[in-house]
């Protein structure tokens, strides 16, 4: 008797209440996900939101937004490798020390987002497009027009202030390993080998002197782990854990998310790298 | 902040309508709309439930304008009697928007509930709350945001987020002026950050002491001992301290009082 009453009792006024669309005009100015945004009452909204959240050109700015990174990714005989770093600094203060920067857009790709505040929308668009896509076609979007999805997106908001930097990686039929570099300022690039942040040029230094196409899968791994390790250590912006991934056809595989600190000691102690740093007092 | 502004030479200025430079010294005022209401928050997630706290102490500038403002609210719940409510909220930084996003978040839970029938989960709360947040992206709330309740499992479940909405499941998070202060003893305390097992070796091979969810009487004891160093410590943080404790059992609130000078 229960069971009966249960399935045929709906929440009190579920049919009589307001449509769907009447509650959005009520609960919102705006609909949801519609990347409308509020803007400022003003001719210049950039430089209003630069004057308060750019903490770069303006120290005392009062919103302190979440930034800063080191994120990697290459392409390799076995697929492609992206690595990042864990850190989130608001101004001089560490934000987080456990952000997790590798997004994974579907099961088989993947896209990064690194020195971003909010990052998700821009990808979620992208899944969304790719979904679509996916629909009308009946097939996997592949990586290059995801990329295009991404670059068209941040080009409409050019100038407007967002601050991004990405890395879309993934591995269709299609294309093989394929890597792309999307920014906020609309860029977009195919390339063998990217690093992005504040932590770039580190960790560029260690990547392309060890960079080779043909490395093993295991050599690989220890490449993009030991180069997010020279960026966390000489990037004040980079810190807390690496993070690693590895994308084949087949999908990705998560390969740790471990603390740097022990890393750092391993690789000083066992393989005498780093003899800048004493161990004894 | 100002001097940014008052150089006429600044290529990129806001546009200012109402205000037209005369002759004489050109100055333009600035849009100016947050102010800093300062105050602390903090939020420990245990086993089988979150704890937010917030002090109540609200200031401008330097002045103290009141000394019970709360900056902890519960989300869904009855007008009058917030009944019903499950998921609570900490908002610090500018007060007025904090209310706003209070307001937008609670009408939101709501009507969720009313069409659906059932209640919203934290996860897919946490996730609106980081779109509401970034739907003002250009024109930022000027808020360092917390959420709370319990997850699928039951477990606490805890989330921070930045002005725009850039949100991370924690176990623990302080936000606002004293964060700074709090933050470090939390990790030590609630993450055991740098607490290694005594005995257990030396340099490398010493084993760090594994993190697990506290109880709920030595979590109080923490986010009180917190407090009352932060006002010890900060002219912003003081007055009383709000604490929301969200279990099973629904939610419960504790006052304390803190020094009030």
């Amino acid at each position: 008797m229960d069971k009966l009453v249960a399935q045929y009792t709906r929440p009190p006024h579920q049919n009589e209440f307001y449509s769907e669309q009447e509650q959005r005009a009520l609960t919102e100015t705006l609909p949801p996900l519609t990347l409308k945004f509020d803007l400022p009452p003003l001719d210049n909204s950039p430089a209003f939101l630069r004057a308060m959240t750019d903490d770069h050109s303006n120290p005392d700015c009062p919103i302190k937004l979440a930034h800063g990174t080191t994120t990697l990714a290459f392409r390799f005989q076995g697929g492609i490798i992206v690595a990042t770093d864990s850190r989130a600094s608001a101004g001089d203060w560490i934000a987080s020390q456990t952000v997790k920067k590798v997004i994974p857009v579907s099961r088989l790709s993947r896209g990064e987002d690194k020195p971003t505040d909010a990052p998700t929308p821009g990808l979620l668009a992208t899944l969304a497009g790719g979904a679509a896509t996916e629909i009308r076609h009946k097939r996997r979007i592949t990586v290059a027009a995801a990329s295009k999805i991404l670059a068209n997106l941040t080009y409409a908001y050019k100038g407007m202030g967002l601050s991004m930097g990405t890395m879309l990686a993934g591995m269709t039929p299609q294309e093989g390993p394929a890597l792309y570099y999307i920014d906020s300022d609309g860029t977009r690039l195919p390339g063998n080998l990217f690093c992005v942040g504040s932590g770039q040029t580190f960790a560029y230094g260690v990547l392309d002197a060890e960079y080779r196409y043909d490395l093993s899968l295991e050599d690989a791994l220890q490449l993009g782990r030991r180069s997010i390790l020279a960026a966390t250590h000489r990037d004040a912006f980079s810190g807390g854990h690496i993070n690693l991934y590895h994308v084949k056809e087949e999908g990705w595989v998560h390969h740790g998310f471990q603390d740097m600190n022990p890393i750092f000691w391993q690789t000083k102690l066992e393989k005498g790298e780093f003899s800048n740093v004493t161990s004894e007092l | 902040m100002t001097s940014l502004w008052d150089n006429p030479s600044q290529a990129e200025t806001v546009g200012y309508s109402f205000h037209p430079s005369t002759s004489g010294s050109i100055r333009e005022h600035s849009f100016y709309p947050y102010t800093d209401n300062g105050g602390s928050t903090l939020g420990i997630a245990g086993s089988d439930f979150t704890i937010l706290a917030g002090d109540t102490r609200s200031v401008a500038g330097y002045n103290i304008n009141s000394r019970y403002v709360p900056k902890v609210f519960k989300i869904g719940g009855d007008e009058e009697t917030s009944e019903g409510a499950n998921i609570i909220l900490s908002v610090v930084g500018f007060a007025a928007d904090g209310r706003a996003l209070k307001e937008r978040l609670d009408t939101i839970v709501k009507m969720y509930k009313y069409q659906h029938g059932k209640p919203m989960s934290v996860k897919a709360c946490a996730q609106r709350l980081a779109t509401i947040l970034y739907q003002k992206r250009f024109f930022p709330y000027y808020v360092h945001a917390i959420l709370a309740g319990l997850d699928e499992e039951g477990k606490g479940a805890l989330y921070s987020y930045d002005p725009v909405g850039s949100y991370e499941r924690v176990q623990c998070q302080a936000a606002g002026s004293a964060a700074s202060l709090i933050m470090p003893f939390l990790d030590n305390q609630v993450d055991f950050k740098n607490q290694y097992i005594p005995g257990s070796g030396e340099g490398l091979a010493l084993k760090p002491k594994k993190q697990e969810p506290l109880p709920r009487e030595t979590v109080e004891q923490l986010v009180r001992d917190a407090f009352t160093s932060a006002v010890e410590r900060h002219i912003e943080v003081g007055d009383g301290l709000q604490m929301l404790i969200v279990s099973k059992s629904g939610i419960e609130e504790v006052y304390t009082p803190l020094k009030k000078d």
